[in-house]
């Protein structure tokens, strides 16, 4: 295994899972904990519309979905505090409109054909330098915020209209929540595609949630789980020559039944 | 205490989807007042508190919260919700709960301060929940967690405390302990709760209302039969019995 980090590629790729798992830890434990898993679905399919804008407009296709992603999940934020009991439709409205801006403007881009499927069970054997610097900034920038503003975010997650009573300016937090979260999900579209976001940023969350008793050290363990996930798949999908998004959501997957097998004994 | 009544609602109403919940409400509470509110289910009393914290908007009517609207008054107000069992698996330690009362005095984005604490701490120990301090709030009895929210409620030092069914999952045992804790508070602070025991009504308030769309509003804390039938329609007869007799004033023949 270790003569795999003599190539560029494979040390990048290592790097990214490292990076993107400080994020997806962070983000996944208040997706779980907010109960917005859904919406985070949704954005991860609805940047897909970002990245066809982007190749169509000939600008760089992450850039593209990072935006989309942050309007696409402002907006199904918004909506679904206003319509509280038909969210899941509307957001699923959504996720799937998104999708198809995405495919039409493809379509309409000439001569340029794109490589779909690493978009969508993502490719992250290809991380460049810029855009580890990309990840780093996030990272920063979850961590600054969740640092900054952790007592709110806990009496939000955990009960929301206290937080309101006691003059925490939810709706804010909840906006400022749902744009880390986009940005998380683009990082995380690199490493196992939008199609399997929802996993990586769920599974650690779920797992970690039984083995701990406050929000941070929840935090903290699913940064190292999610930090295994990725590398041990990432040597299965090295060692058989298999696609690297599967087999680490795969790997995350055995780990999410062994552990609701734990919880129910 | 000062002049200026706790609460003042003036001709408030309020509807959930058309449907009209409260229905031209007035009342004023002073100070130091320790109010009781009856009612049956679904007749407004949890909408009439929300109403009070700012949460819910009335649709016509003016509420006034120690002189201010509530939205400004919250820091002032100690509040208990209905439902204390939810997020079971929810990662937060008993002290994470108790100390997010503080959150009315700290700053966004700072910490909580050493004062924070040392209030938090205060608030667990006269709930008998210091000990538990490093649990699971999850892994907590009804009971014992009912202890803590209200530990919550009590580490922000509120004029007004707000508590809805607080006595709704504790054993027997700590009602009474808690019924005097709240009596012992109301040297200091206003407290309005929400119960359907009538015998505690009886024992500890000063004020009763009863809603049930509209209100009525009792300063001596005497439950008059027009107050039962009004709000819960049914025989007084019924609703009185078993209760001690002292709850109901003699009532004079009627013509």
């Amino acid at each position: 295994m270790w003569e795999a980090l003599h190539f560029e590629f494979m040390r990048h790729a290592l790097a990214a899972g490292v990076l993107v798992s400080i994020s997806c830890g962070i983000i996944g434990v208040l997706v779980v904990v907010n109960r917005i898993a859904m919406i985070s679905g949704g954005i991860a399919h609805a940047s897909y519309g970002g990245i066809g804008i982007a190749v169509f407009a000939g600008i760089a296709p992450f850039g593209g979905a990072a935006g989309f992603a942050v309007f696409m999940g402002l907006l199904m934020g918004w909506i679904s505090l206003k319509q509280r009991d038909r969210s899941d439709a509307v957001i699923g409205a959504l996720w799937a409109i998104g999708m198809a801006i995405g495919i039409l403007f493809i379509d309409l881009s000439p001569g340029y054909n794109v490589d779909l499927m690493s978009y969508l069970f993502g490719s992250i054997l290809a991380v460049g330098k810029p855009e580890l610097w990309f990840m780093l900034v996030i990272d920063l920038l979850t961590l600054a915020a969740v640092i900054l503003f952790y007592k709110e975010l806990l009496a939000m997650s955990y009960d929301e209209e206290f937080a309101e009573v006691t003059g925490v300016p939810v709706r804010a937090l909840y906006f400022l929540l749902l744009t880390l979260t986009s940005f998380t999900i683009v990082m995380l579209i690199r490493v196992v595609g939008l199609i399997l976001v929802i996993a990586l940023l769920t599974i650690p969350p779920y797992i970690s949630e039984q083995f701990t008793s406050t929000l941070g050290k929840m935090m903290g363990f699913s940064i190292l789980l999610s930090i295994f996930f990725i590398t041990s798949g990432l040597w299965i999908s090295y060692s058989f020559n298999l696609s690297s998004g599967a087999s680490i959501i795969l790997v995350a997957g055995a780990a999410f039944f062994l552990s609701h097998i734990l919880r129910k004994v | 205490m000062n002049d200026i009544p706790a609460i003042e609602m003036k001709d408030v109403w309020f509807s959930y989807n058309k449907v009209p919940v409260v229905e031209g409400v007035s009342f004023t509470l002073s100070q130091g007042d320790f109010l009781g509110i009856l009612g049956p289910n679904g007749g407004g009393k949890t909408t009439l508190l929300k109403l009070m914290l700012g949460l819910l908007k009335p649709e016509r009517g003016e509420i006034r919260i120690l002189g201010k609207p509530p939205k400004e008054a919250r820091k002032f107000i100690g509040y208990l919700p209905q439902e204390t069992d939810f997020h079971l698996s929810f990662p937060i330690t008993v002290f994470e709960l108790a100390i997010m009362g503080r959150l009315t005095h700290s700053k966004l984005g700072k910490p909580y301060t050493k004062d924070d604490h040392e209030k938090a701490e205060m608030a667990l120990n006269q709930v008998g929940m210091w000990d538990y301090r490093f649990a699971k709030v999850g892994e907590l009895s009804g009971g014992q967690r009912q202890r803590v929210f209200i530990a919550r409620a009590l580490a922000s030092e509120p004029k007004i405390l707000m508590l809805d069914e607080p006595t709704s999952s504790v054993d027997p045992q700590f009602e009474s302990d808690l019924y005097e804790l709240f009596k012992e508070l109301n040297k200091d602070m206003t407290i309005v709760i929400i119960t359907h025991d009538i015998g505690v009504i009886s024992r500890y308030v000063k004020s009763v209302a009863c809603i049930n769309r509209t209100l009525i509003f009792h300063e001596e804390g005497k439950i008059t039969e027009e107050m039962i039938e009004a709000t819960y329609q049914c025989p007084v007869d019924l609703v009185a019995h078993g209760l001690p007799h002292r709850v109901f004033p003699l009532h004079k023949g009627k013509d």
